[in-house]
This record gives C-alpha cells, sequence and structure tokens, in this order.
C-alpha cells in the first residue's frame, strides 16, 4: 500500500532522540499524577484492595503512556494524512454501532473488536479533531469568510453528531458538537455565522428529546427536582451530594468514606468516582484534583497558542476543549447541575476505552507540541 | 482560556457550597444513610395476681431459622430438614412465600415452638442441615388457663394496621393484647423498644454494630384479682352459664369476676383454627364474651333499692310511706301485676324490699319519674360506664323519656311503672350490680378496678378514702340496707337460703328474677304458668346481689344465672356459697356479732 509506505518514511528533519527530548515531561508527569489520583481512589473504590479496579488501570495507564508517546513522535503530515481515513472509519463505526452495537447501562454503545471494548463515538471526537484542522489549515482567510467553504466542516460536525444522538447519547453529541464550534471559532469564522449556525439548535434540541429514551427524561426531570424519586431516578444525585457533602473541608479519611465504602454511591469507580475523592479526601482533595485537571487544560492551550502552524493550534485547542469538556461535564454531573449524563471523568475513571482514547489524544496534543515550529502547507501566514 | 477557568471555577465555588457551606446538613445525611436503627423486642411484662400467683408470664419459644445464604442448596435443606421436623403444605408454603420477599440474609422461620426433643434432633443433624439456625424467642403462656381468659384476654400476632401505627410491632415476636388486661394494658405491658445501631451497607447488610441500648421490659402488673377464689367461685358456678363478680366494696377492688363457659387464650398465641373459631362463636352460651361486663340484662327487683333511694334522695317518699298491693296495679287501663297473685296487703319500705312488692314499687316508681330514677342509678353505677380496666365493655342503659322520645318513641307511663322493678327497657352489666351494690353498702363512689399494683407498686386507690362519698342521705342508705338484710335474715324474706352458716357473720342481699320475654295474659290467667318449664332460652335470668358483713361491709358479691329461673332459688344460694368462700379467704377476717345498727360507713356522713 502506498499509504503504508508513505506513513513509514515519514518527517525526516528531526532525530527520534531530539523529538523525545522534545516532548514536555512536565506535561506527562502532570498526566501521570492525574492517573495516580484514580489509582489512589480506585484502590480505596475496592475497599482498600488493588483488584478489580486499581491494578488493571494502572496496566491500561502503562499502555495509553506508550501509545502516547509514539503518536508524539508522529508528524504533522502524517497526522493529515491519517484524518480522513480515521474518520471515515470512526464514522463508519458509529453507523455499524447503531445497528450491531452492545447496549449497557443507560445506552452507552460499544463494539468488541478483537475483544477490546471500543467505544466508536470516543474515536470520533478524536478524528473530528484532526479532520478540522487539516480542513482549516488549508483554507485562506478570504476562503473563511466563504460560506460554501464552512458548508464541508459544518457536515463534518453534524454527521457523527446526528450518529451520536441516534445511539442515544446526548452527553457525548454536545460534547463533539462542542469541540466543533471551538475549532471553527478558532478558526477565525465570524462571530455572526456561528450564531448562525447555532440557530437550529433549539429545534434540534426538541428532535432529540423525541427521540430521547424514557430513562433520559427520566433523568432531565430528575435533575430538574432530585427529592422527587429518592429512591428511583433521583437516587444517584441524592447520594452523590451527600457524599461530596459529607466530606467537608478535610473529608472523611483514606479509606474511610461511608458513602463509598458502604455501596451507596452508584458506580462510584466510573462516573461517580470524584464523589470518592471529595468525601474522603473531602473539599481540599477536591480542589487540588480540580486545579491539576485546570492545569492540563490550560497547558494544553498554551501549547496550542505556542505552536506556529494552524494545524497544531487547532489539534491542540480541540483536544484541550474535548478534554475541559469532559471534565465540565462529569464535575457538573456528579454536583448535580446537570443531568446525569454516562461521562467518566477522564484518566480518573476506570475504563479501558476512555483511558486509552484519553491517552490518544494527549498524544496528540503533545505531537504538536513536538512539532510545534514546523511550518508546512499553511495557504498563508497569521 | 477565561471561559474553562471560569467554568471549572464557578465548579469549584459550587462544590464549596456543598462541601463546606453544607456539608454538616449532608454528614448528617450520610450517618443516617449508613446507620440502621434496629428495635429489640422488650420482653412483655408478667401479669400476676394480688398474692403474685403468675397469671400471664412469658416462656421461651425455640424455634428453627433457615439462613438462605448459609446453603447453596435451599431446596434440598428444607427437604432434609422435613424428614427430621415434619412440615406440613401450610408451612411449606410461608416458607418459600417469605423466601421470595427477604434477602438472602435475612432468616426465614422454618418451625416455631419446638420441643427439647426436636431441637436434640436438629442438632444432632446439623452437619446436613447448613443455614439451620436454632433462635429462642419467647411466647406468653397464661398458668390459670380459661379460669381468668376473660380478665386477662390474650395476645396474638400483631396485624396491618397495629404494624402501622408503630414500628416496633413489626419485630419478629412482638404481640398485641387482643382482649382483656392484654388489650387494655396493652402500652404498660409492651414496655420500651431497646434498640441497636448497625452500620449497614446500601443493600441493608450488617458491617458492624456501633450502638446499643437495651430496652425496659414491660411493667409487671398486679391484678386485685385472688386466683384462689376465683377458682372457688367457677367450682361454684359448676356448668351453669352465668357470670359472678366479688368486690372489696370498700375500695372498688374486683377479688373474682367469672364468666362461664371460658376459653383457653393459650390458642390465640399461634393462630386459632377455623372450626375453632367457629364453635365459639355459634356457641349460644357465648364463650368469647366477658359476660360480667359485656353482658347485659335487665336487673329485675335488684333494682328496687336504687328506686327507693331515688325517691328518698328527692325528698318524694319516706321510709315509712305505706302502698296498698292488692296482687296488681292499674295504671291507665293497663294491669301491672305483683309477681304475688294475692298481694302483700299494706307495706311501708322495709317490708316492700323484704317481700319484694312489685306493687310498692310500680307505685313508687310512678310517684318519683324516670328522671331522678335514673339519675340516681347513674351515680350507684347502674346503666353507666364504669373505670374498669377492660375493653368491650357495654354500659348498658336506664331509659329516660329523653332517650325513648331520641329515638323517636313517645315514653308511656307504663315505661316508668316496670322500669320500677328493673324491666322494660333497663339493662345493667354483672359488675355494674356489683358496683351498685358495693356503693350501697360503703356510700362511697368506688369504681371497680382490676389493676391493684405496677411493679409491686400500689396506688392510692387501695384505700377507701380514696373514694368521694356519694351525695345520697345516710339514714336512706341504712334503710336500703336494713330492708336488704331482711331480705336474708327475717323471716318470710324472699332469699332465706343466702343466709350465712358462718356464726356471727350476716349477710344483706337482694333477690331478681328478670324477664326475658312477656308472659302473656292468657299464660297468666291460665293459672298453670310455671317458668320453671319453659325451655332453656326462654326463663328469667336469676339474679342476687349482696355484701357482707352486714354491720361493717367488707365484700359485694353480684351473680346472674343465664336462665337460672328463679333468683331466690338459683342465684342466692350461689351467691351465699360464694360470699362464704371471700370470707373465709379473706386475711383481716372480720367476723363479728351482729349488731342491729348500721354500718359504719354511713355513721359518718
Amino acid at each position: 500500500m502506498k499509504f503504508h509506505k508513505r506513513l513509514l518514511r515519514a518527517e525526516p528533519s528531526f532525530r527520534l532522540l531530539s523529538k523525545l527530548w522534545r516532548i514536555s515531561w512536565l506535561y506527562v508527569l502532570l498526566i501521570c499524577t492525574l492517573a495516580a489520583a484514580g489509582y489512589i481512589t480506585l484502590y480505596s473504590a475496592a475497599g482498600g484492595a488493588p483488584y478489580p479496579f486499581a491494578a488493571p488501570q494502572a496496566a491500561r495507564f502503562a499502555v495509553g503512556l506508550v501509545m502516547m508517546i509514539t503518536i508524539a513522535m508522529l508528524p504533522p503530515k502524517v497526522l493529515i494524512r491519517a484524518a480522513w481515513p480515521l474518520y471515515i472509519f470512526s464514522v463508519a463505526l458509529l453507523a455499524a454501532v447503531l445497528h450491531m452495537g452492545h447496549v449497557g447501562k443507560g445506552a452507552e454503545r460499544w463494539l468488541i473488536i478483537g475483544g477490546v471494548q471500543v467505544q466508536p463515538s470516543e474515536y470520533a471526537k478524536i478524528a473530528l479533531v484532526l479532520v478540522l484542522a487539516a480542513w482549516f489549515h488549508r483554507l485562506n482567510h478570504r476562503q473563511m469568510g466563504n460560506p460554501l467553504w464552512l458548508l464541508p466542516p459544518a457536515f463534518i460536525v453534524l454527521l457523527p453528531v446526528v450518529l451520536v444522538l441516534k445511539e442515544p447519547n446526548l452527553g457525548t453529541a454536545t460534547i463533539i458538537g462542542g469541540i466543533g464550534a471551538a475549532l471553527f471559532f478558532a478558526a477565525g469564522m465570524r462571530l455572526w455565522q456561528i450564531v448562525l449556525l447555532v440557530l437550529p439548535v433549539p429545534y434540534l434540541i426538541k428532535v432529540a428529546y423525541s427521540h430521547l429514551h424514557d430513562y433520559q427524561r427520566a433523568r432531565i426531570t430528575t435533575f430538574l427536582n432530585p427529592e422527587s424519586d429518592p429512591l428511583g431516578a433521583g437516587y444517584n444525585i441524592i447520594q452523590s451530594k451527600i457524599a461530596l457533602g459529607s466530606g467537608g473541608m478535610w473529608g472523611q479519611g483514606y479509606l474511610k468514606g461511608s458513602q463509598g465504602q458502604l455501596n451507596f454511591l452508584p458506580e462510584k469507580q466510573t462516573d461517580f468516582i470524584f464523589t470518592m475523592i471529595a468525601e474522603e479526601w473531602g473539599y481540599a482533595g477536591a480542589l487540588t484534583v480540580i486545579s491539576l485537571l485546570l492545569i492540563i487544560i490550560l497547558g494544553g492551550m498554551l501549547m496550542a497558542i505556542r505552536s506556529r502552524n494552524r494545524f497544531g493550534r487547532l489539534v491542540a485547542l480541540g483536544i484541550s476543549v474535548n478534554f475541559f469538556l469532559y471534565c465540565l461535564v462529569n464535575l457538573s454531573m456528579v454536583m448535580g447541575a446537570i443531568p446525569v449524563g454516562g461521562v467518566p471523568l477522564p484518566l480518573v475513571s476506570y475504563g479501558g476505552s476512555a483511558m486509552l482514547n484519553v491517552m490518544m489524544g494527549f498524544g496528540l496534543l503533545l505531537s504538536t507540541w513536538v512539532h510545534r515550529d514546523s511550518r508546512f502547507g499553511e495557504s498563508e501566514p497569521d | 482560556m477565561a471561559l474553562q477557568t471560569g467554568a471549572l471555577g464557578l465548579l469549584a465555588r459550587k462544590l464549596y457550597g456543598l462541601q463546606v457551606e453544607n456539608g454538616d446538613k449532608y454528614a448528617r445525611m450520610a450517618a443516617s444513610n449508613r446507620v440502621s436503627k434496629r428495635y429489640l423486642a422488650p420482653p412483655r411484662g408478667h401479669i400476676v395476681d394480688r398474692y403474685n400467683v403468675a397469671l400471664a408470664s412469658n416462656k421461651e419459644n425455640w424455634r428453627a431459622l433457615l439462613l438462605p445464604e448459609e446453603t447453596t442448596d435451599v431446596n434440598g435443606t428444607i427437604e432434609r430438614f422435613s424428614t427430621i421436623i415434619p412440615l406440613d403444605e401450610h408451612d411449606r408454603a410461608r416458607i418459600l412465600r417469605e423466601m421470595r420477599h427477604k434477602r438472602r440474609f435475612v432468616p426465614v422461620m422454618l418451625r416455631d415452638f419446638l420441643s427439647w426433643d426436636e431441637m436434640a434432633r436438629i442438632e444432632l443433624n446439623a452437619p446436613s442441615l447448613p443455614g439451620v439456625l436454632i433462635d429462642v424467642g419467647t411466647r406468653r403462656v397464661y398458668p390459670e388457663g380459661e379460669s381468668l381468659a376473660h380478665i386477662i384476654g390474650y395476645v396474638a400476632p400483631p396485624n396491618e394496621r397495629d404494624v402501622a401505627r408503630s414500628a416496633l410491632l413489626a419485630l419478629p415476636g412482638m404481640r398485641v393484647g387482643r382482649a382483656g388486661i392484654e388489650q387494655s394494658q396493652d402500652t404498660t405491658l409492651c414496655g420500651t423498644a431497646g434498640s441497636v445501631e448497625m452500620e449497614v451497607n446500601s443493600v441493608g447488610r450488617v458491617i458492624s454494630e456501633l450502638n446499643r441500648a437495651e430496652g425496659t421490659s414491660g411493667t409487671k402488673i398486679g391484678l386485685t384479682i385472688d386466683s384462689v377464689l376465683q377458682h372457688a367461685v367457677l367450682g361454684r358456678i359448676g356448668d351453669q352459664t352465668a357470670s359472678a363478680v366479688v368486690m372489696n366494696c370498700r375500695n372498688g377492688e374486683v377479688l373474682a369476676m367469672a364468666s362461664t363457659p371460658s376459653f383457653d387464650p393459650s390458642l390465640f398465641d399461634s393462630g386459632v383454627s377455623h372450626t375453632q373459631w367457629l364453635e365459639w362463636i355459634n356457641n349460644e352460651r357465648t364463650p368469647l364474651i366477658n359476660k360480667a361486663v359485656a353482658g347485659v340484662y335487665p336487673p329485675g327487683s335488684t333494682f328496687k333499692p336504687a328506686v327507693a333511694m331515688a325517691g328518698l334522695k328527692a325528698g318524694l317518699i319516706s321510709p315509712s310511706d305505706r302502698v296498698f298491693c292488692p296482687g296488681h296495679l292499674d295504671v291507665g287501663g293497663t294491669r301491672f301485676h305483683c309477681w304475688s297473685r294475692w298481694g302483700h296487703g299494706s307495706l311501708d319500705l322495709h317490708q316492700a324490699l323484704k317481700f319484694s312488692c312489685d306493687v310498692y314499687f310500680y307505685e313508687m316508681a310512678r310517684r318519683i319519674g324516670m328522671d331522678h330514677i335514673a339519675e340516681t342509678a347513674h351515680s350507684f353505677g347502674l346503666g353507666t360506664p364504669l373505670d374498669i380496666e377492660l375493653p368491650h365493655t357495654r354500659t348498658g342503659l336506664i331509659p329516660t323519656p329523653t332517650w325513648r322520645q331520641a329515638h323517636h318513641h313517645h315514653w308511656n307511663g307504663g315505661d316508668t311503672i316496670v322500669s320500677g322493678i328493673g324491666q322494660g327497657f333497663v339493662q345493667v352489666t354483672p359488675l355494674q350490680l356489683a358496683t351498685y351494690t358495693s356503693r350501697l353498702a360503703t356510700g362511697r363512689a368506688v369504681q371497680p378496678h382490676l389493676v391493684r399494683s405496677l411493679n409491686d407498686e400500689t396506688g392510692p386507690q387501695a384505700t377507701a378514702e380514696h373514694w368521694p362519698e356519694l351525695d345520697m342521705p345516710a339514714a336512706g342508705l341504712a334503710a336500703l340496707r336494713s330492708g336488704m338484710f331482711a331480705v336474708v335474715n327475717e323471716p318470710h324474706g324472699t332469699a332465706p337460703k343466702a343466709k350465712l352458716t358462718i356464726p356471727g357473720v350476716m349477710m344483706a342481699g337482694k333477690t331478681g328474677s328478670a324477664q326475658v320475654r312477656r308472659v302473656s295474659r292468657a299464660l297468666r290467667e291460665s293459672g298453670h304458668f310455671n317458668s320453671a318449664n319453659l325451655p332453656w332460652e326462654y326463663r328469667p335470668h336469676a339474679l342476687f346481689i349482696c355484701f357482707a358483713p352486714y354491720d361493717n361491709p367488707q365484700y359485694a358479691v353480684s351473680v346472674v344465672i343465664e336462665h337460672g329461673n328463679a333468683g331466690a332459688e338459683a342465684a342466692a344460694p350461689l351467691a351465699r356459697d360464694i360470699m362464704t368462700d371471700t370470707l373465709l379467704r379473706d386475711p383481716a377476717n372480720h367476723i363479728t356479732p351482729p349488731p342491729e345498727r348500721v354500718a359504719d360507713a354511713s355513721d359518718t356522713q
């Protein structure tokens, strides 16, 4: 295959070692710290044991780390070339999952490929970032002003959004839409144009609501009044709030959180892992984790600003926004600020697919950092 | 970037509100989440008689439980268990039902009321019965059985309404009083529940015990009943369908209260069989009803002293007023017959009571009027609620024109006249008769009561001074007592058979025969009327009230024999025997010669 050979030839201008040197190891350390916080919490979630959560998670993280470093070595040209095939492949997977996917608790759909659970919507996000970045990378300023050139990327965003909505996974669809909007804005689209794009959103919400499962509607109703059904749909929110609140300033102590240890917390090792942190380590611990997340997000944004090519800027921004939206939705959910949505806390929550996906994202982010000074194929300098 | 920092900052602020500002509230919620408070069933209080003889107590109840989670083969275990201890279809269905509704770590009861022998067999086969454990609860036992069933009552498992009322009753082994003292003193006997606070996880499994507070067991109740005397009274009654009440007339203590036939109260603890229930319900002798408080009878001639007192109190008659009895009284075209066809001639109060002349009391009732009679009867305790600690009591009735008109009927003069001899609408209970006799004998408004002590502490109601004096003329009371003395002790009194054989102790009393249906004119005029020849259910009730010793009244007895025909023949000898037993059991033994004077209690007035 021609494509294959090109990939192997790759970028000649850097030696591998010097590339490794250019990786922001401080950033890698931040990521490892967050993963360590996840390990410690998962150890507690299992009642003070490495199994069944903490040890497998650590193993996955090791794999993810290797994958991240590997991806960080890939030059932007390779990424641009891989963008479209990846996008088409992930959209195909999204379509496939609609027909033959496994439906888990709620309706997160996944495929099992070679014994590994794959959640296509996660990969679609990364592919979307790459494709949009590649597309906008080629456009010059005049083209950006022309709506005709903006229609294809709008379609690129809407296709996975609609497919994910049909799953139906409202949370992920929102995040995909959010990433798309962020990239459009960063690429220099006019604000009024974005407003024009956003105008049909209320209609889309209405359509989406009519497609919602009963359990999803229940989430919205219980979100509005969680105490209305304390043992039913409101249970998660109430127990989560109790766990958060009972942590107080300094927490109940490691391995001593009553809500988590006594199993009152639902999904404590996955979506609601943050409540365990807050319960056992208190506001101090929770604030530390939030600060860590914020530093990682801002670090990504800084990488985007520092990049001297548009593609790198957009990829770094897209990945950071993706990570930010993940954190935002998860934290808002456990605090009862938005309806419960099946979105894990990246790197901390237990789960293989999400972990590998996030690490792939960080790989791309680091790649833009490694290749921050290379300039290529841009229509005009900014 | 500012947007992202701002958004996470907002979340951090919200988290501060949740964790730090409202932390206490959520910490409390977390505590109530994980702490499960369970109640410990307190032992039910014992009931003893006045001499500390156990009347109701708790006995260990050994039962076999199955913990489904500790056996891999639940059905096999039940099968093997049933080869050792037979289980019937009913048991099996119940076990399967309970297992479906309970979690796997909650034990299910296989069989209760195990004998030592059965327990030994279970223990011996323990290796083949994984998950089967033996546990001890309590059951209520009534050593005196039938003889005190109506007073003590019985307990039964609580129903859904009881459980809704108190969570305590949901505990296994808790019982609710369903009749008698067990019901009326249920809260006293129940005690307060202990509690144990346990840390549980979200599915309710106990992780550890945090706190334990032992409950207080139910209060021990000492009754006024003398169980030996109760047995004696029942022995005297024998097979008759009757009711008898023995009261200490100075303080209202009920020493014995019999109602025959009776039932076995222990049958209720584990549930009464349907056939047994039907048998009780359909028995015309009403074994389940405590006739002493829930049986209402026309008092008949025993009502006459109350009628006289109404007149004396109102100043409408005097003991020396005379009435001529020709054997009947004609009022408004209706002829009211005396029990003596030939009449009693001219009578004063003393003689009227002694001979139990009907015409005298027809005439007096007419003169006094029903409202005075009802008021006095009520203050004697007749036809009015009493403070007896028993449920399901009936009030009886002293009719008045107001009552009759409230039911849209006209009050006839004749209604007053028949009420004068305790017939017509007048209805009282045997306990009211005993209370009436006590009040008449002592002049004090004693209330009959059964509870003498709580945890061995006696209250003030045991003293005579606790009870207020009746608002009745002492001379009038004395005249009535003297008339009742004549009934028993003077020649030609109606109840010579009631004379005590104990030397030096005199008894005063009054007979009563209450018709249960009207004697038709044709039958009366045929001259062959004899109520003893009637079928059992048509014969008059036989009543007798009495108190003794006459000079210093100590005890009052009322006897009602259902369809016993004549008070003088059936009830008076029974009352005499009961009074004899009572006096002989009296530790103080107030036996003094009979002087010709009235009792101390009225002297003080």
